[in-house]
């Protein structure tokens, strides 16, 4: 399990791994905990002679809260968003899923940026920065865009940002206060990718449902939003029939292969299974206040 | 491609060396250092035999290159006895029967040092979810967490004393 030799650079600034990029085009590849790049360089499925080690970019390690939006600095890690009171307060959801991911050891090392810029229809958090509406800042040569977490995902391994360009910081807008929340994942074991997750976000007023957003994770070559699934939910008393309509919808966009995890059949089931619990924790969070 | 200065604070000693970047933390201290201590299961992130400590915090060291561990402070199982007498947690994994053939146990007791570092009173659920990034195939985890009450007992003890 020997990786194919690289030279190794340690920028300390954005700008710094900007200009690495840049200078080494598709041969170089950004690091920051490498819990996924590493295994993959191992395996040589991926064989990057640069690598652009990110962890001294202090810049990137900073959780905000401010005018309704939590930000998320690229290097913040699991272990960190776990321990942060203020994603505890303002969108726990994200601590949930958090420790679903892996385990410890792996938590200690895995980022935010890494988790969700990587592309691999497994990670969890891709999924859960849709349902959040988040939005992730790429800076490049010629400065900031946004691009929105829905928009992000083209295939697997394939997104939507460029070659020389860093994800700097995931930008999550706050869920209104009293919101009812929940990441249900089936997984075989500690450690394990998910069969089928499903992450949701509702409110209610006046017993019925005022908003939903619904999102898949593993069921698919990308992440998927479940907007016809939250709809579903929108208007209703969040009853049996809405959802199992729910339920019904976001079955049909499941496409999952078959792996170890099982045929795509019954991974379409766990989806299914998922979306129904999480909707259920969800709704009864929203009426316990 | 060109070999890299290394150094880095290992057990509270400063050690330096030539390493290709790819070399991964656990090979250095093993095959470089002579610290065979740390054990390697799988090589694939998953059994947690050859964590260690890195800047504070249990990582699998099979999945850390050497280059991301320059500067950096690690110490091993090799660090927990340096007066010779047995560390509390390694007195626990004895007395309480923690181990069988001994290969999980490097990984298992310092991830049980940060673990208590962290949290120094856990319940038996805290020890068995903190403890899940490692695996043993012998003791069926009972006398291992256990071990890890012992341990916290003890330190527990040991601190009221001394205050
Ligand atoms: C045993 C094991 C189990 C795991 N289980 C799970 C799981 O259940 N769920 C889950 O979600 N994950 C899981 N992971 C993956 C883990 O969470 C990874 O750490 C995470 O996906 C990637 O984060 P990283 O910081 O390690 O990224 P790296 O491995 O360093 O990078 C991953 C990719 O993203 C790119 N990248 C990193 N940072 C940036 C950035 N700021 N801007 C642009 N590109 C960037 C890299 O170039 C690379 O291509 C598991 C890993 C292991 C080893
Ligand atoms: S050898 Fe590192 S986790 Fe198994
Ligand atoms: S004692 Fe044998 S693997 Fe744990």
């Amino acid at each position: 399990m020997i990786p194919a030799n690289f030279e190794y650079h340690r920028p300390s600034s954005v700008d710094e791994a900007i200009s690495l990029l840049t200078r080494y085009g598709d041969e170089g590849r950004l690091l920051a905990g490498g819990h996924s790049l590493i295994p993959l360089m191992k395996t040589r499925l991926a064989a990057p002679s640069h690598l652009i080690d990110i962890q001294a970019i202090d810049d990137l390690k900073q959780v905000g809260e401010a005018g309704g939006e939590l930000t998320l600095g690229a290097l913040v890690t699991q272990a960190e968003l776990i321990a942060s009171e203020t994603v505890a307060d303002t969108c726990p959801i994200l601590r949930e899923a958090a420790l679903l991911i892996a385990d410890p050891q792996v938590r200690y090392c895995g980022t935010v940026g890494g988790n969700v810029a990587n592309g691999d229809p497994g990670n969890d958090m891709p999924a859960l920065m849709m349902c959040l509406g988040a939005r992730y800042a790429l800076q490049g040569p010629d400065g900031e865009r946004e691009v929105a977490a829905r928009d992000y995902y083209e295939a697997a391994y394939f997104t939507a940002i460029n070659e020389d360009e860093v994800l700097t910081e995931v930008r999550i807008p706050v869920p209104a206060a009293g919101h009812g929340y929940a990441y249900s994942k089936m997984k075989r074991k500690v450690g394990d990718y998910a069969t089928a997750a499903t992450a949701v976000v509702l409110t209610l007023k006046g017993g019925k449902c005022a908003s939903a957003s619904i999102a898949l994770t593993n069921v698919g070559q990308t992440p998927l939003f479940a907007e016809a699934a939250g709809q579903a939910l929108v208007g209703s008393a969040v009853d049996g029939k809405a959802i199992a309509a729910a339920v019904a919808a976001a079955e049909q966009i499941a496409d999952p292969v078959s792996d170890m995890r099982g045929p795509p059949d019954f991974r379409r089931h766990v989806a299914g299974v998922m979306t129904q619990r999480a909707i259920e924790t969800a709704l009864s969070r929203a009426k316990g206040g | 491609m060109a070999k890299m200065h290394i150094e880095m604070t290992v057990n509270g000693r400063s050690v330096d060396g030539l390493a290709e970047p790819r070399m991964l933390l656990i090979h250095f201290l093993r095959e470089r250092l002579g610290l065979t201590g740390a054990h390697i299961g799988c090589e694939t992130s998953h059994c947690g035999a050859c964590t260690v400590d890195l800047n504070g915090q249990s990582v699998k060291s099979c999945t850390v290159f050497v280059a991301q561990a320059n500067g950096a402070e690690v110490s091993t199982i090799e660090g927990m006895a340096p007066a010779g007498e047995l560390h509390a947690i390694q007195e626990g994994f004895t007395q309480e029967h923690g181990l069988q053939c001994g290969f999980c146990t490097p990984g298992m007791i310092m991830r049980t040092y940060r673990l208590l570092q962290e949290n120094p009173d856990p319940t038996e659920e805290e020890i068995r979810v903190g403890l899940s990034g490692n695996i043993c195939r012998c003791t069926g985890y009972q006398n291992i967490v256990k071990a890890v009450r012992y341990a916290a007992e003890k330190m527990n003890a040991a601190k009221e004393a001394a205050e």
